[in-house]
């Protein structure tokens, strides 16, 4: 099983098309991934299924980086 | 477009079932859905006679369960969601708004605009992922006119152009399109109810001089279901022979 970490990179670079090597921690999703707010939300709709969660709209909302969705899955993970 | 999967709602009788048929015409696996199960088995025993590959389903438009569980028959059956999604289904509850009840104003809403917000959205993520998508919703002449008698059913169709529009600007960067085709005055049991004074009043408003037939609201939509169409959203077919013209 792939950590966190990784499944949450893989889900960012398949949803938003962009480099492993762009998606860092620090990486924020519209600043520096280029999302728009369509991505955003099939981004955090792509976690929840990754992770069979569900992610309320308030918690998303402060889901801006890369770092902050492993730290949300990590914090919620069953 | 081989194989593309295509869910009608409202495809036993009318309109609905004339899409069916052209679709699977179009080489579409077809979905149709019906109010009661016979109605769902006559679809599927019709599109499968006409040799389409064919589901009838019985759903219930104001429970999002029988939504979900439609859509569930349909990934079984196919092994995969549907790409076109044509919102036919509609009912009538025509009365003078001074007489109009608020259950029978509700029941329009419920079934003419609530339930395409909520089916729509139950197909919207395979189309999104899939990077292609066809939405097409079946409103009416009178979302456009008005009409006397249907301040309801008026509103629910101009509803659903508004709603048109506003997904087709949501979500047309994932090619999907989202397009309304507003029948006139179509030959179907929904108007076959008509006085006949009225019948011939509304005749004379109508430069082609005929009602329509529902063959030719369905292939307006195969049209607008159909990878050609790819960059037309946003927008209202109109087929009414000339009844209003925009």
């Amino acid at each position: 099983m792939s950590s966190v970490e990784e499944r949450v990179q893989k889900i960012v670079v398949e949803q938003l098309g962009v480099k492993d090597e762009e998606v860092t921690p620090e990486a924020s999703f519209v600043d520096d991934l280029g999302a728009d707010s369509l991505d955003t939300v099939e981004l955090v709709m792509a976690l929840e299924e990754e992770f069979e969660t569900e992610i309320p709209d308030e918690d998303a909302e402060k889901i801006t980086t890369v770092k902050q969705a492993i730290d949300y899955i990590n914090a919620h993970q069953a | 477009m081989d194989n593309q999967i295509a869910l009608v709602t409202g495809a036993s009788r009318g309109i609905g079932r004339a899409i069916a048929a052209v679709l699977g015409q179009q080489g579409m696996r077809v979905a149709g859905t019906a109010t009661t199960e016979e109605g769902a088995q006559r679809i599927q025993q019709e599109l499968s006679s006409q040799g389409h590959e064919a589901l009838g389903l019985c759903l219930n438009l104001t429970d999002t369960a029988s939504m979900d569980a439609a859509l569930e028959r349909i990934n079984q059956t196919f092994g995969a969601a549907p790409l076109v999604l044509v919102n036919n289904a509609g009912i009538t509850r025509d009365n003078l708004m001074m007489r109009m009840k608020d259950e029978e104003w509700d029941a329009i809403i419920a079934t003419n605009l609530s339930a395409v917000f909520q089916l729509t959205k139950r197909c919207m993520r395979a189309m999104t992922k899939a990077r292609y998508g066809r939405i097409i919703n079946i409103t009416s002449v009178v979302g456009f006119s008005g009409n006397a008698g249907q301040t309801n059913y008026a509103a629910a169709k101009a509803g659903l152009v508004g709603f048109s529009k506003s997904l087709a600007r949501e979500i047309g960067a994932r090619g999907v399109t989202v397009n309304c085709v507003a029948p006139g005055f179509i030959d179907t049991d929904m108007t076959s109810s008509l006085p006949e004074p009225q019948r011939e009043a509304l005749l004379k408003n109508i430069p082609l001089g005929r009602l329509g037939q529902a063959e030719e609201v369905a292939s307006a939509v195969a049209f607008l279901a159909s990878a050609q169409a790819g960059y037309i959203t946003g927008e209202t077919l109109h087929v009414n022979g000339g009844m209003l013209m925009d």
